[in-house]
């Protein structure tokens, strides 16, 4: 019996390993096209190995192009600008491919052959998501459940995104959760800083990762995501800006502000910060050192109701009845609000009654 | 059975295979590529040259294979994963050395061979000359009109398909909907050649 079975597994084995060394050989001899470079939007030059198809060729690079069908040219979704080098448009690929896209050059990735010399353009959002490995380095307590963690990355060294876009962080396995999640969270660091990126986080009571980046992660651990991600971002005109955020919502408004700075953008702002209590509020240092450095920024922080022994001077009430009150000339502002859907459902309201175009706002949804 | 008669059962086969048997609208083999590929005939025509070879040298590799190698071991139940090994191998040996020696070709057919690399009709078929206890000639047979039979049919679906093309068709059908409820009328008409001959 046991003979058997080894004869069966040695004779199955050596027929794939005989055929494989078969394919090896007949790729050393057949397949063997050198060093190609390929030419990423004129900024990124990879040299490769060619041969294999496009596709995979970038995947090995971690360059991932969404594909459905694993590279078979059955889904069609592996579309990418091949400006040079792809030879004549294959058969497998016309009938994915429409007029205007013919012309302007866009091939099927699983299709087209690495040979020689390649020009591509693939889109920005896809080239800039990677998986990075990072370290934490800091930790501070923002306020009684909120927290900034620091994570310097390790691999890649450097990030690459648009202030108010977002990552998403790897929970491991631990004590309190069997599978490994992601969740997303905004940046709130200063962009010029690519080394490192900062997130401001609220404890969600049950929360898997949020539990965990509280309880149990520590400084020095090591911590993996991917990103970076999301439309939300300010826009290139000089509008008036509004932004409503509350909470762990701070995190992309700060980011975006600290662009402002980094960039001389002199366009009026102004920051509604909601919060129940005044034990809420953080970062007002920061806030009021952002009102001197930027030509025209107003930080309003908004209580809801302060607690009798603070003295609180400042505006009371709903976040959304502060904006009413004192939002000048709303009809030419943008408004960028960031946080819970509530909050954000709510100040939809507010605005589009004061006159701020639909088109005009932007947020993003803490869902 | 005599060379004679082999040569008249192997001819038998191939109409039926062709036919009355066809791998794809009766036993609905090697769907994926014929919904995929049947857009446009010039493709579907690629692609069904493609099968009606990989079908027809793979079938004649894998007789070789299970008669000589696995039957004397006494290894059948190993055919499955055996036949998989040598179909993909050879696809991939063949597309290499068409890219390598003529573009033209490769241009044409080459690049279908890894679509049909794990193609179940493929696999099928292997499958079916084994069940059927066909005979090497009757292989031949049997291989080639089976590629010949899916040939057919696809180029019968990428016909309508490019009729179809311009043709309003309710948004909850359009692409594969439409494809498959296709090839479900094809199957029906073909079940029409069902006992003309009777191959197996």
């Amino acid at each position: 019996m046991l003979a058997a079975v080894l004869i069966a597994v040695v004779v199955v084995s050596s027929i794939g390993a005989g055929l494989a060394a078969l394919l090896v050989v007949a790729e050393h001899f057949f397949a063997n096209y050198g060093p190609c470079s390929i030419t990423i939007n004129d900024e990124r030059q990879l040299t490769v190995n060619g041969g294999g198809k496009l596709l995979s060729v970038l995947t090995a690079e971690k360059i991932f192009i969404p594909s459905a069908c694993g590279g078979r040219g059955t889904c069609g979704l592996c579309k990418l600008k091949v400006l040079e080098g792809a030879g004549p448009l294959l058969p497998t690929e016309e009938p994915y491919l429409d007029k205007d896209q013919r012309e302007s050059n866009v091939r099927l990735g699983c299709q087209v052959k690495v040979r020689n010399d390649l020009k591509i353009e693939i889109p920005q959002e896809l080239l800039a998501v990677r998986e990075y490995i990072c370290k934490c380095a800091e930790i501070i307590d923002l306020t009684h459940d909120m927290k900034q963690f620091r994570l310097e990355l390790v691999e890649p060294q450097t990030i690459d995104y648009v202030p108010g876009q977002y990552i998403q962080l790897l929970t491991p396995v631990y004590e309190k959760s069997s599978e490994e999640v992601y969740r997303a969270y905004s940046i709130s660091s200063d962009p010029a800083d690519k080394s490192a990126i900062e997130l401001i986080i609220r404890l969600v009571p049950g929360g898997i990762c949020t539990t965990y980046c509280f309880e149990y992660l520590k400084v020095g651990d090591q911590v993996k995501m991917n990103g970076p991600y999301g439309e939300f971002r300010l826009s290139e005109t000089n509008a008036p800006a509004v932004f409503i955020a509350g909470g762990s919502g701070m995190a992309p408004i700060k980011c975006m502000l600290h662009h402002m700075k980094n960039t001389g953008n002199k366009r009026k702002a102004t920051y509604y910060f909601g919060a129940n209590k005044v034990k809420e509020l953080c970062l007002g240092e920061l806030m009021r050192q952002f009102e001197s450095e930027l030509a025209d920024f107003r930080f309003v922080p908004v209580i809801a109701a302060p607690e009798q022994d603070q003295n609180w001077d400042g505006e009371k009430g709903p976040v959304t009845e502060a904006v009413q009150r004192t939002l000048d000339n709303a009809g030419q502002c943008e408004a960028y609000l960031c946080g819970s859907p509530g909050m954000i459902d709510a100040s939809l309201d507010v605005l589009k009654k004061l006159g701020v175009g639909e088109d005009k706002i932007f947020y993003d949804k803490f869902e | 059975m005599s060379l004679t008669s082999q040569m008249s059962y192997a001819l038998v086969v191939f109409v039926s295979a062709v036919f009355t048997q066809n791998i794809l609208l009766s036993n609905f083999l090697g769907m994926c590529p014929f919904i995929g590929v049947s857009r446009e005939i010039k493709a579907a025509f690629g692609l069904g040259l493609a099968v009606i070879f990989v079908l027809t040298v793979t079938c004649l590799l894998n007789w070789l294979a299970y008669h000589y190698v696995l039957v004397p071991l006494g290894l059948h139940f190993f055919r499955f994963i055996l036949f998989i090994i040598i179909i993909a191998a050879f696809v991939q040996f063949v597309e290499m050395a068409i890219d390598r020696f003529s573009p033209p070709l490769y241009q044409r057919l080459g690049v279908f061979l890894p679509l049909i690399t794990v193609n179940c009709a493929i696999l099928g078929a292997c499958l079916f000359m084994i069940i059927r206890d066909y005979s090497f000639i009757v292989t031949i047979g049997y291989g080639l009109g089976s590629g010949i039979g899916w040939f057919l049919a696809i180029m019968a679906m990428a016909g309508i398909r490019q009729r179809l093309a311009n043709e309003r068709i309710p948004r909850g059908l359009q692409g594969p909907g439409i494809t498959l409820i296709i090839a479900g009328l094809m199957a029906l008409a073909f079940i029409g050649f069902a006992g003309v001959l009777q191959g197996s």
